[in-house]
């Protein structure tokens, strides 16, 4: 091929990949995310316990007042390092109704098990939105998935939510704030129903560390992130073992198809 | 000369004997083999080919472990492995079935008599190795003691599935019909069980099954 | 022709069904050029990713409940409770990426080397139905999970039926089950999506059997006149396609284990809301194109036309290239135009992701909303502003121009470049076969002059 093609070719790949690159990203308007550091960032990342731990105290005393985690179960806490006993009296320190009525037709409630979903604060979505102000707290469960940045290399749910948590201010002077609605910096049109729900020390962490705003948000959003993928240690652990069986593979069936080929060539 | 590698394995067809045949003939005579086609490059892209078909296997076994592994119960399903129930409630004489892994499980609270009844019946087991029966008086077909079949002589846990072809026998209620040997009756067949829910009578070959449990409190006991 | 097996079963099985002696012919003696590139692996793995998609689909389905109340958490319990069902899950939905990516590129390859030139006309048309049965099959796929992505895109691409004319919203309706996308459309819908896999089964089938009838195309075009020109399938392209899978299995793993979310959408994870409809409603990566050729024509049904005409229209390939040339590398003229094309579908799929009204600022790498334009240039609202506009201080053209410009070019391709290009381009100079230029060493062979003339297609 001629050099004035290849340069042709070589120009249009360029720019092929750079419109790929913009399909990627995310369409204008965006809120300027800060990206952080992360423990389970990374090929090799995984879940720092410890802010597990202190997010899940974050969300069962200040989060699960008004948000529900339909999808989780007391049992998964297992795997952030409670024992199962642990986790039994954690199920069991909340009433949840029964599957099946007693023998008279009732239903009734009982203490939780560890095989049973997280309890929701509010029976149906009518509840939630007449104790909110007519704004539906969302479930957790998937949150840090579903508010990630589109794209690839943008900021992840974790990012979103720990600038979420830092983002309460007072409105600036050209703001005119709806009734209810509070200021917040990162959210999509800046007026977000839930009002500022973590400061410094609105927990007391159970080890005794600083529960400072940015631990606090630091460790909900690990948390909320463990709780979308839990999947992700086990996930980046078979990565690894995947593409080195697939490196060596490949080199092997390289080494193979030259063999085979060399009297053709 | 190299030997193609159609001529390997079950597929080989009758032409290939030639050329086997030929490589051998230049793998012996060394003084004529070409460089290329020398016994140790011959065996050296087999084992080549060796490799990476091997490699090949193994990346497609490792493929297919996680497909048969979905399969297996998930972790929803097994976390509802075990039951706990408490059994305060229920008077001696009685039972109460409730469900445990999708089947029936009795849980009776026996009385004196029914227990008493259950051990006359017992063969007479090897000290040293209870599974070995030495006599057997009333003629069980499946012999088993009954203090091999409880952990406390008042309750009596089994699994409510008749071993003949899996109905639900009645008698957990003292008002459903017990049968001859005041145990359980299987509406199905008319297989007969004891207190101790051991086979007595009818086509049922074995015992109905203990499960595994634990008493976690005097009035709670927690099965699976 | 059947051979003599040495294996005395299979010598048995093959007299009364000749499986065998058809696999062996197909495999050892079925003569294939000597000369292709790695461009021709990529049908290979289309194959490889069919299976693939079909094993990991069967064993999701298997734990899938398709019903509006349970879909979505289903879904979920498949990725937490079900032994490896992350796995399956992120295979399948990455699959699908990796399917399209796949097939584009042997698509492109086709359109380069003219492989859809005679005699393989027939070939190339089964071809363009397996890729509206991937689209279809994709499509239904993707309302399965129930998210709001699921929901919102079912909802606008079956709408586009209502824009036939007279019974468009009869059909739209039957489409539906009811009055709006639910549960008897996703019932349905996951029927099909089991289906249509088993249907693209049988119709590679067909493009395979077209295939051998008359062999592969090769990178020059030239047919093959004899044994020296053509190797056997098996040794050579096995370990070829083989090594090939290896490197494509490497970068499907790279997305599957390291990066399974960055080709969707992040609002999938939201479960369908038919009271909310987010902000952004766009399809997956590699449905973009087409998106952006619907949005670009004003007029909803000339939309829906003009989508549908930009696969239709390959169908007519092989008549709107005339050109006896078959292959671009002989093609000078052809060469510009097909990388061209190449940009411009690249620049189709990004016009899809945006939004239509706003403006493509390049010189600052950017995106910007109509409304930011509209205070800095002090309009009254988004359609005062000019197609091209310096209001945000750097050139901004509208997507929506941007993507009339881009599918303009596209049909202009097909329907008046190629034709034009098969009568008034002047190609280079054919080799006489693929041997030759291989015998001495590369560069073209020259025809002499009391040689055969010019090969024809």
């Amino acid at each position: 091929m001629s050099v004035g093609s290849a340069i042709l070719k070589l120009a249009t790949a360029a720019l092929g990949v750079a419109a790929v690159a913009f399909i990627m990203a995310e369409p204008g308007g965006h809120l300027d995310i800060p990206q952080q550091k992360w423990s389970f960032d990374g090929f090799f990342g995984s879940y720092d316990r410890t802010d597990l731990r202190h997010g899940f105290q974050v969300y069962s005393e200040v989060c699960s007042g008004c948000h529900s985690m339909n999808l989780e179960s007391y049992r998964n806490l297992e795997e952030i390092g409670f024992t199962p006993d642990e986790v039994a009296a954690i199920a069991a320190k909340v009433q949840v109704q029964n599957e099946d009525p007693n023998d008279q037709g009732e239903m009734f409630e009982r203490p939780g098990k560890a095989s049973d979903h997280f309890k929701a604060p509010f029976p149906n979505e009518q509840a939630a939105r007449a104790a909110n102000n007519g704004a539906l707290p969302p479930d957790m469960s998937l949150l840090a998935k579903s508010r990630a940045g589109k794209g690839f290399g943008g900021y992840n749910g974790a990012d979103y939510i720990y600038a979420l948590m830092h983002g309460y201010s007072e409105p600036p002077a050209d703001v005119k704030l709806n009734p209810g609605m509070n200021y917040n910096k990162y959210f999509k049109g800046h007026q977000i129903g839930m009002p500022q729900p973590l400061q410094d020390n609105s927990v007391t962490f159970a080890d005794g560390a600083p529960a400072t705003l940015d631990e606090e948000a630091k460790a909900i959003a690990t948390f909320l992130t463990w709780v979308s993928e839990s999947n992700l240690e086990q996930r980046k652990h078979t990565g690894l073992k995947a593409m080195l069986f697939l490196v060596a593979f490949t080199l092997l069936a390289y080494a193979a198809k030259r063999k085979v080929w060399k009297h053709v060539h | 000369m190299k030997v193609s590698s159609r001529c390997l394995g079950p597929f080989a067809v009758g032409a290939c004997e030639a050329t086997i045949a030929k490589g051998m003939y230049y793998m012996a005579d060394q003084a004529h083999a070409a460089p290329e086609s020398g016994s140790a490059g011959g065996t050296r892209r087999e084992f080549l080919y060796l490799m990476t078909a091997s490699a090949g296997a193994f990346g497609v076994a490792s493929v297919v472990w996680p497909f048969v592994s979905s399969l297996n119960p998930s972790k929803d399903v097994l976390a509802l492995a075990s039951t706990e129930y408490d059994f305060g409630a229920v008077q001696p004489g009685e039972g109460v079935t409730i469900k445990w892994q999708g089947k029936p499980l009795f849980i009776r609270r026996r009385t004196p008599e029914e227990i008493a009844k259950a051990k006359e019946a017992d063969p007479t087991v090897d000290p040293k190795d209870p599974t070995k029966v030495i006599a057997n008086p009333a003629g069980l077909r499946d012999p088993q003691t009954d203090a091999a079949r409880v952990q406390k002589a008042e309750w009596l846990v089994l699994v409510g599935v008749c071993t003949h072809l899996g109905c639900t026998p009645q008698g957990e209620k003292s008002s459903e019909m017990r049968g001859e040997f005041g145990g359980y009756y299987c509406p199905c067949h008319g297989s007969q069980y004891d207190t101790s829910g051991r086979i007595r009578k009818g086509p049922a070959p074995l015992n109905l099954a203990v499960p595994p449990y634990t008493f976690t409190s005097d009035t709670k006991v927690k099965v699976g | 022709m059947s051979k003599h097996f040495n294996n005395p079963v299979i010598r048995w099985i093959d007299h009364r069904l000749p499986v065998f002696s058809y696999l062996d012919h197909e495999a050892n003696e079925y003569p294939t050029p000597k000369n292709l590139n790695y461009w021709w692996n990529f049908g290979s793995l289309a194959g490889f990713m069919l299976i693939a998609m079909i094993a990991t689909g069967l064993f999701l389905a298997m734990q899938y409940t398709p019903h509006v109340s349970l879909a979505f958490n289903s879904v979920e319990r498949i990725m937490r409770d079900v032994n490896y069902g992350w796995l399956l899950r992120y295979l399948h939905m990455n699959g699908a990426s990796m399917f399209f990516i796949v097939v584009y590129i042997h698509i492109f390859r086709g359109l380069y080397f003219g492989s859809y030139k005679a005699p393989r006309e027939l070939l190339w048309q089964i071809g363009v139905v397996i890729l509206l049965l991937m689209m279809a099959t994709a499509f239904m796929g993707y309302v399965l999970p129930w998210g709001q992505m699921s929901f919102w895109g079912a909802t606008v691409i079956t709408n586009l039926f209502s824009a036939i004319p007279v019974v468009g919203d009869k059909i739209v309706t039957l489409l539906w089950g009811g009055f709006s996308v639910d549960n008897p459309t996703l019932n349905r819908f996951f029927a099909l999506h089991f289906l249509l896999p088993f249907v693209i089964l049988g119709v590679v089938i067909l493009h395979i059997i077209a295939l051998h009838r008359f062999g592969s195309n090769n990178p020059i075009g030239i047919d093959t006149k004899g044994k020296q020109d053509t190797i056997p399938f098996h040794p050579y392209y096995t370990t070829k396609d083989v090594f090939g899978l290896g490197i494509f299995l490497l970068f499907y793993a790279f997305w599957v284990f390291y990066f399974p979310n960055a080709l969707g959408d992040p609002d999938n994870y939201i479960p369908a809301n038919p009271l909310s409809t987010p902000e952004h409603i766009v399809p997956e990566w590699y449905f973009l194109p087409f998106y952006a050729i619907l949005r670009s024509i004003p007029n909803k049904l000339a939309g829906v036309l003009a989508m549908g005409a930009a696969i239709v229209v390959l169908f007519f390939l092989p008549w709107l290239d005339r050109s006896p040339v078959r292959s671009g590398t002989f093609r000078p003229v052809f060469k510009w135009f097909f990388w061209m094309l190449v940009f411009d579908c690249a620049m189709l799929m990004f016009i899809g992701k945006n939004p239509p009204d706003w403006f493509w600022q390049p010189f600052a790498f950017h995106v910007t909303p109509s409304e930011e334009l509209v205070a800095a240039a002090h309009v009254p609202d988004a359609d005062s502003l000019w197609s091209v506009t310096f209001a945000g201080g750097t050139l901004g053209i509208r997507i929506l121009f941007l993507g009339q410009l881009a599918t303009i070019f596209y049909f202009a391709y097909f329907l008046i470049v190629l034709p034009l290009l098969s009568i008034f381009e002047t190609p280079k100079r054919l080799p006489l076969s693929i041997s030759e230029p291989v015998l001495k060493g590369g560069g073209h062979a020259v025809a002499h002059a009391n040689s055969k003339p010019m090969e024809k297609a």
